[in-house]
């Protein structure tokens, strides 16, 4: 590419489906090195669907496809010859629901990207699994029972887990699919915390379906509804002065 | 004049209720002792009559001459052992690798003509797997052998192993996989190294399960494995196992003969419900640390 963006991760155009249904809407957003982007609206809107295009994960399933562009630091995510696997290590996810590994332990749940990228050494594994896990905040609660099984732990703490897991390879972006709504008030809490320190780390677009949790954590703000982006600025303004009607009825809990 | 209040008719119908209940619960206790009943009953059946046959001899020496007082089973234990070895050794990798293709890829008409195929298998009488066996493996070696034995016993463990693994795999959440695509891992590392990896334990106790059954069958080996009185001389050479050689005990004339099958059927069982029980109980330890 040529032209350089001031975006870290840009779409331009970009458009899903399913078989003949168009989930979404060509979209072009972009999202500025370590900021919190966050994806609010109703169910069914096409905000997770346009997540996994980010990562090229919704081509895994079964007749789904997307279409248009996506650059990740000036470089296409989608185009002849980018392979997905290369890209997916550069963009990680966190699940709506905690989906730690079966039969994995804390520690071989959180660098398991790496051990099967092919990392062997174990002290190098320990101290990046002990890196990451700090990352997520989890380190304190685990550092004692790393050989316990991933599926042990609490839903909250499986959840750091995954976001532990998630960063272990290093990604540049951390796509987090509605983290939270699985976890009780307290968990939630913890994550929305951890989310704020990661900013530092990577660069974070976060699907949601609450509100006040976009206004707290997020620095910008993507309204979507029927698969379009309505509205895309700053969190603030938007939800404290926003330009489309059906954003403002939106926010102001009219409908969704 | 006495009143009767609401309550009093509540506690009436609920000692009616009480007393139904307790009715059927007598009735499902009945049915279900039923049911136990034919397997407590082939069990110490076989305990009763197998029990007094097992000298050490049985375990150490070969069969004896036609008619002769003592002798044993050893070369038929070992058979056996041998075979279910043969047949694990050329259904596992086979099996489980059907189904992993049926779970992770199988999609499309290919994949259920092959799931149609693997379940007719399973429906093919064992004694026609013997013969087609004879066609294909016996008749081009020009004898009977351990290897067309544990082919026969493979092919019967073969549809049981990939349904099993097949569905075992099937129940790993599809977020599971989608989390290990996420982190940049190729698809096949994903299914092998995470999703077949946690199943392992749920797929062990299903391919335990197949060759407890395999491991009794007798119509397969009749002419392929064939029987043998003595040591085994090879893999290429027939071979004794207990079915078989319960079988030839049990219809010959001879009183030991017949003592010595009840034994030869109290150790088939052992061996068989020993695995079954075994493998279950690891199952349980396994889930009980959360560790499915």
């Amino acid at each position: 590419m040529t032209t350089t963006s001031p975006f870290l991760l840009e779409t331009r155009g970009l458009s899903a489906w399913f078989g003949n249904a168009q989930a979404v809407k060509p979209t072009t957003l972009g999202c500025a090195a370590n900021t919190v982007t966050a994806i609010i609206g109703p169910s069914g809107c096409g905000k997770s669907t346009f997540l996994r295009c980010l990562n090229r994960l919704h081509e895994e399933v079964p007749g789904a496809r997307a279409q248009g562009e996506v650059f990740l630091e000036n470089g296409p995510v989608y185009g002849p010859g980018v392979d997905p696997v290369a890209v997916r290590r550069k963009i990680g996810m966190v699940f709506q629901k905690p989906n730690p590994f079966p039969a994995l332990s804390i520690l071989e749940n959180t660098v398991v990207g790496l051990r099967l990228a092919g990392v062997r050494r174990k002290n190098v594994l320990r101290e990046l699994a002990e890196r990451s896990l700090r990352l997520a905040a989890l380190w304190d609660e685990v550092k004692d029972k790393l050989d316990q099984p991933g599926m042990s732990l609490s839903g909250g703490q499986q959840q750091r887990l995954c976001i532990a897991r998630a960063l272990a390879v290093e990604p540049r972006v951390l796509l987090m699919d509605e983290p939270t709504s699985a976890l009780d008030p307290v968990s939630t809490a913890r994550i929305e915390e951890l989310v704020t320190e990661l900013k530092k780390e990577v660069t974070v677009v976060i699907v949601t379906h609450n509100m006040q949790q976009a206004a707290r954590i997020s620095d910008r703000t993507a309204f979507f509804l029927l698969g379009e982006v309505v509205e895309f600025g700053e969190t603030s303004r938007l939800f404290t002065n926003p330009v489309d009607p059906r954003t403002e009825r939106y926010i102001t809990g009219r409908f969704g | 004049m006495s009143r009767r209040y609401f309550g009093d008719y509540v506690f009436r119908s609920y000692g009616w209720r009480h007393l139904q209940s307790r009715v059927m619960i007598g009735l499902l206790a009945a049915a279900c002792g039923l049911v136990l009943l034919p397997l407590f009953s082939i069990l110490g059946y076989v305990v009763w009559q197998g029990l007094p046959a097992l000298e050490p001899a049985f375990f150490t020496q070969l069969p004896g001459s036609v008619g002769e007082a003592g002798g044993g089973m050893a070369n038929a234990i070992v058979g056996t052992l041998t075979l279910v070895g043969l047949a694990l050794l050329l259904g596992l990798p086979w099996g489980i690798a059907l189904g992993i293709y049926l779970s992770e890829y199988g999609r499309g008409r290919f994949a259920s003509v092959v799931r149609f195929s693997v379940d007719m298998l399973s429906s093919v009488p064992s004694i026609i797997i013997g013969l087609f066996v004879y066609a294909w493996v016996v008749i081009p070696m020009k004898r009977f052998s351990a290897v067309s034995g544990g082919v026969a016993l493979a092919l019967l463990m073969l549809p049981t192993v990939a349904r099993s693994t097949e569905e075992l795999l099937k129940l790993v959440p599809g977020h599971v996989r989608e989390a290990g695509l996420a982190l940049g891992l190729p698809r096949w590392k994903v299914i092998l190294r995470i999703v077949v990896r946690g199943s392992l334990g749920a797929i062990a106790t299903g391919v335990a399960l197949a060759l407890a059954r395999v491991a009794g069958e007798t119509a397969p080996l009749l002419f392929t494995a064939f029987g043998n009185r003595y040591w085994n001389q090879g893999l290429d050479q027939p071979i004794a196992s207990l079915p078989v050689q319960i079988f030839n005990y049990a219809i010959s004339p001879y009183e030991e003969w017949h003592r010595q099958a009840w034994g030869g059927s109290l150790v088939l069982i052992a061996l068989v419900l020993g695995l079954n029980i075994s493998m279950r109980a690891a199952l349980r330890r396994k889930g009980k640390t959360g560790d499915s």
